[in-house]
């Protein structure tokens, strides 16, 4: 029986999907770890998006059974010693997002993607809006404007990282059913 | 809607503590934790477990980085690599001759010093260290290099390149380090005018901003392109390395103090590669101060600057 590879467009709102693997979830979280862990310098540290929140974001509207504010908190955490910053700054943010996620799950998914990626940059934009207001608050120099540039990449991002995220759950279908 | 069969039980099913309460929770945790890293350091332990989960990650993130450098370095042309040998013989032949002399030098100064009693200055040794990354942190400025306790790296000692101060290492993990640079708003370093020996204090201004010399009277004898040595006074820093130049003076007698701002001569924003100096001997502690000096401690504002 040939097998064919899911098709790469979206997925169609109505579609049944498989249930979500846990393992899956594990590796692109431990995936988008390491992508905001790559040196990079200059102009592609200004334009990195957080590979981490995206996916964060997405497991939290897909399985939030599996991912929510309290697995959001532990990664942001983990970035907080990965990047140096203050403790708790990206374990706080994090948290906000998935309780973005949260209160934004049952609606977002009945948008076209392209709509579903401007409202995932009010949510980031939002994180990185109060990230900033804690930093400058506590005392910390205000960062130039590209400060918000990776909140733009990474909503442009957010079709693309759908499509693939969502890939694993698509039914295969045999080619008899077609 | 796009969504997976077994979705969740209906309402009346609670699974523990509703989202609200959730984000409530964790994001007081996150507050009271950002409270009590930027207010006292009691967390520095809890960061070091984490960074020992952490580091295989790390350690995976740095390899696609090292692989393609590994490739341009393999494929860098002949004619660069010989125009860049031709750099470093003559950089050789400069410094020994300035070695040569600064050797002579510090044994007469030793003798002197013998002579006359003073505390020698100790010689510490030096390590070489290349940068693995800068700072992702927008609000500071700091570089991660690759070596750290397990090389004998120390919190607090100075961090220079070929030019000039570079930072300070503020935090050492076993295999790495931060470095926080000049330029970072938090970081003061103890200076001294190479013409006139005139004492100052430059403090970082953070991303893109020139640092500044505070607390200069607008009467100071300040020139621009002034160079500026550590003092060595507070025993982070040794004595005498290029720290940067007076780059604008602005005299206002209405105000209380000059502003001057500088530029680093070391390659803070650019070199590759940095050597970590040992910590400049210690120094006997500092006399208690009277009560009414209370105000004059703000100078030393940075933590950093005080040896963390």
């Amino acid at each position: 029986m040939a097998l064919r590879l899911p098709s790469l467009a979206p997925a169609d709102p109505n579609e049944v999907l498989r249930p979500v693997k846990p393992w899956f979830v594990a590796l692109t979280l431990a995936v988008a770890l390491l992508g905001n862990l790559l040196p990079l310098e200059g102009g592609a540290l200004a334009l990195r998006p957080d590979f981490l929140a995206l996916t964060l974001l997405y497991w939290c509207i897909q399985a939030p059974r599996y991912v929510g504010v309290g697995v959001a908190w532990s990664m942001g955490l983990l970035m907080d010693v990965g990047d140096g910053t203050l403790f708790g700054q990206h374990a706080l943010a994090y948290t906000l997002l998935a309780y973005g996620a949260e209160y934004f799950r049952r609606r977002v998914l009945r948008f076209p993607l392209w709509q579903q990626a401007v409202q995932v940059a009010a949510l980031l934009a939002i994180c990185a809006a109060l990230v900033l207001f804690v930093r400058v608050f506590g005392g910390a120099p205000m960062p130039r404007l590209t400060y918000f540039a990776p909140v733009l990449v990474g909503a442009l991002l957010w079709p693309a990282l759908s499509v693939l995220l969502q890939l694993p759950q698509r039914p295969v279908r045999s080619a008899a059913s077609l | 809607m796009a969504s997976h069969l077994p979705v969740e039980p209906p309402a009346f099913f609670h699974r523990g503590p509703s989202p609200a309460a959730r984000l409530v929770f964790f994001g007081l945790i996150s507050i009271a934790l950002l409270f009590l890293d930027a207010r006292y350091k009691y967390l520095e332990n809890v960061r070091q477990v984490v960074a020992v989960v952490l580091a295989p990650v790390q350690r995976a993130a740095a390899l696609p980085g090292a692989a393609i450098a590994g490739v341009s370095d393999y494929f860098a042309s002949k004619r660069a690599l010989v125009a860049e040998n031709e750099a470093l013989r003559q950089r050789l032949a400069d410094t020994g001759a300035k070695a040569q002399g600064a050797l002579t030098a510090a044994q007469e100064n030793e003798r002197l010093r013998a002579l006359l009693d003073i505390r020698s200055r100790s010689e510490a040794a030096a390590i070489a260290v290349a940068v693995l990354y800068t700072g992702r942190d927008a609000f500071q400025q700091k570089l991660v290099v690759d070596k750290g306790r397990d090389e004998g790296v120390v919190a607090g000692a100075a961090v220079v390149d070929a030019d000039g101060i570079v930072g300070q290492v503020t935090r050492t993990y076993p295999q790495m380090s931060e470095v926080t640079l000049l330029t970072d708003k938090d970081h003061v370093i103890p200076v001294r005018f190479e013409r006139n020996g005139v004492r100052a204090v430059m403090a970082g201004a953070g991303a893109g901003r020139a640092p500044e010399l505070r607390f200069m009277p607008p009467s100071a004898d300040v020139r621009v392109g002034d160079m500026l040595v550590t003092s060595g006074l507070d025993g982070t820093y040794p004595q005498g390395l290029a720290v940067a130049r007076v780059a604008t003076v602005e005299r206002d007698t209405g105000q209380m103090f000059a502003r001057i701002t500088v530029t680093p001569v070391g390659g803070v924003d650019r070199s590759g590669e940095l050597l970590v100096l040992g910590r400049a001997g210690e120094l006997p502690p500092r006399p208690e101060e009277p009560a009414e000096a209370e105000p004059l401690r703000k100078i030393g504002r940075g933590k950093a600057a005080r040896g963390g």
